[in-house]
């Protein structure tokens, strides 16, 4: 999986709890919540998706590294490396 | 020293005692009154204090999204709404038109507030993740002559409605930008002292929407005089002091960011904080610890999501200064008392109150044993009772203990709702055989403490906001592909509730879940992330009684696997 495979995986994710929002333009470094003016359920709910499209058991604790796109795909390649 | 601290006597010490002696005439003397006659809410907040040789003390201290902090003294408070209210006059903003604010937890916010008051308009507050159909719905009842928002909200929100408010004479754009004045430079250009309206304790004040289950919101109205029930209720349910440190963690759309997040602290003369940024475990305990907060009244929805962060993030933080917890919005589960115990090492303290009452009714007390998902007892000056509402409209009051009934009020204390703004009828039918009908049920107990059981109604509770079924339906149904659509609340172990939608489609269309996403779509922007459902569910039909009527009740047992009860004005689902 390329980096660029992943940021798909996360934004199709996320655009599936908020589809409203799609299409809109992404900010890879700024958080889902302040660009997309998104809730705590929504995060919740894309966390939930996020664990569901990868398999991964992510950890309360680990939330606050998802918060921005880049984030989320530099938190999916750590999980990814140390698996592999 | 945080001993000393937690040592000090409770405001509110043997129950029974202060009930007996309390009266709302007495309670009403903890305010001064305006100089010459009157009552506003603004100069009991801020300009007293001044006057009283207060001013220097630390009203407001605001946390931005970055960490910056930012200070308010009571005298800054007292000029900047000044300015503001000088600036409403200006624009043409008279005593009695409504100002609403659409806005985050800002300065601007608090400002706003006090100065729509002293100005002797009446504020409405929205919240800010309501999308534009919630909007346009609460303003066209209202009327607002004006908005305080930002352009980014502005933007998003209210330009694309901006033709169907033609009342709306004023856009004030906190930061500037276009398409309203800019906030800055309207309080720069405005003196810092101002005639406050000398309102009287029944005038209006301020304008609450809540949901029913049918029909469009409900604009409850409040008055200046509520501020005495403001004051006494934050006195003994958050036991609060002219020397605490208070946060309360409430958006500023909901009733509790006004009551409790803006007037309450400011009467009393504290220091409250105000956090720019949404919910973060962490975060929340490093505000806890830096600002040294005494008092902290925060919703169940949080505290279970700080208990899902784990014990351990706490035991990192120094939360010793921390006198009082308090809790509102919804029931709190015995296990998040009990996890406040053991991990927080204070107990939580749950109370209940709704947008119709104002303030805080009924509540457990830091002089109480607390039991654990019990409301508690009511407020001194409250008298609560547990009815059932008969065929006839009458009501009559349950005696035994333990059975379950509506929770009412005896009306008449200082911050009840004086009505729904333009809904006489709806007022009405709130009120049985004296009694103010919450909707409510309860149970109580042999003690006296009240139990929270569920709702009378459809009304769907989720993260301590109250949603009508009907408004949300509304915006389904004018998807072209719903031919009808029916909403309920599922159970969710976080938020309480969880927004779901059964939708029936028109001939033509197929149940896709690229069609699902559309709808979830459109609902989403029109009614914004907090009232829009999160789940749709495709249905050949719903369940309806004779007169056509969509039978949430019904689709709510079926989808919890529960008792489908009387069906006997069911209507074949065909």
């Amino acid at each position: 999986m390329t980096d660029a495979d992943l940021m798909d995986t996360v934004m199709t994710t996320f655009f599936s709890v908020a589809p409203d929002l799609e299409g809109e333009p992404v900010e890879p470094e700024e958080t889902f919540r302040k660009q997309f003016e998104i809730d705590s359920m929504d995060f919740l709910n894309f966390i939930i998706g996020l664990s569901k499209t990868t398999g991964l058991e992510i950890p309360e604790k680990d939330y606050p590294s998802l918060q921005t796109p880049n984030g989320a795909v530099a938190y999916l390649r750590a999980r990814w490396d140390k698996a592999v | 020293m945080p001993e000393q601290l937690d040592q000090r006597r409770p405001n509110l010490g043997d129950y029974e005692d202060v009930c007996r002696k309390f009266s709302w005439e007495r309670a009403a003397k903890a305010l001064a009154g305006l100089p010459g006659g009157g009552l506003n809410i603004a100069f009991e907040a801020t300009d007293r204090h001044v006057v009283e040789g207060r001013g220097d003390r630390i009203a407001l201290r605001w946390i931005a999204q970055d960490k910056a902090t930012r200070e308010f003294r009571y005298r800054d408070l007292a000029t900047g709404s000044a300015r503001f209210c000088n600036a409403l006059d200006k624009l043409g903003i008279d005593p009695g038109d409504r100002v609403f604010t659409l806005l985050g937890r800002v300065p601007a916010l608090y400002i706003a507030a006090l100065g729509v008051w002293k100005r002797g308009a009446v504020l409405s507050p929205l919240f800010s993740a309501f999308g534009p159909e919630p909007i346009k719905a609460r303003m066209t009842i209202a009327e607002p002559k004006a908005l305080v928002t930002t352009h980014r909200l502005f933007e998003r929100k209210v330009k694309p409605i901006l033709g169907e408010l033609p009342f709306l004479k004023t856009v004030i754009l906190v930061g500037g930008g276009e398409g309203g004045e800019d906030l800055d430079e309207l309080l720069a250009d405005a003196p810092d002292t101002c005639d406050i309206a000398a309102t009287r304790p029944d005038d209006l004040a301020i304008l609450h929407f809540t949901s029913g289950t049918t029909g469009r919101p409900k604009g409850a109205m409040h008055v200046h005089g509520a501020a005495v029930a403001h004051r006494a209720t934050a006195e003994f349910a958050l036991d609060l002091k002219a020397d605490d440190v208070f946060w309360c963690t409430a958006d500023p759309g909901w009733v509790t960011g006004t009551s409790y997040g803006i007037i309450a602290p400011l009467l009393i003369g504290c220091t409250m904080i105000s956090d720019e940024e949404e919910f973060d475990a962490g975060r929340w305990y490093e505000n806890l610890e830096r600002e040294k907060v005494t008092v902290w009244y925060t919703a169940p929805t949080a505290i279970r999501m700080l208990m899902k962060a784990g014990s351990e993030l706490p035991k990192r933080y120094d939360l010793s200064r921390l006198r009082l917890i308090a809790s509102v919005g919804e029931p709190l589960n015995p296990q998040a008392v009990v996890w406040g115990r053991e991990v927080l090492d204070r107990p939580i303290h749950d109370n209940w109150w709704q947008t119709e009452t104002g303030g805080i009714m009924v509540s457990n007390y830091r002089s109480m044993p607390i039991r654990p998902g019990s409301m508690g007892r009511p407020v001194p000056g409250i008298e609560a009772g547990v009815v059932h509402r008969e065929e006839d409209g009458s009501v009559t009051e349950i005696g035994t203990a333990d059975e379950e009934g509506e929770l009412a009020l005896r009306p008449g204390w200082p911050s009840m709702f004086r009505g729904y703004l333009h809904e006489e009828e709806r007022y009405r039918k709130t009120f049985a055989g004296g009694w103010y009908l919450s909707g409510d049920i309860v149970k109580r107990d042999a003690d006296g403490y009240f139990w929270f059981v569920g709702r009378a109604d459809d009304v769907i509770k989720s993260a301590g906001h109250l949603i009508g079924p009907f408004e949300v339906e509304s915006v389904l149904i004018e998807h072209p592909a719903v031919a009808e659509a029916g909403v309920i609340g599922t159970p969710d172990p976080v938020v309480m509730e969880v927004v779901k939608a059964f939708v029936g489609l028109n001939r033509g269309f197929e149940p896709t879940e690229e069609l699902r996403k559309e709808i979830l779509a459109h609902a989403r922007k029109r009614l914004g992330p907090a009232v829009a459902p999160r789940e749709i569910d495709f249905r050949d039909s719903l369940p309806k009684t004779r007169s056509g009527k969509i039978m949430r009740r019904l689709l709510k047992a079926r989808e919890l696997g529960l008792p489908e009860g009387d069906i006997s004005t069911l209507e074949s689902e065909k």
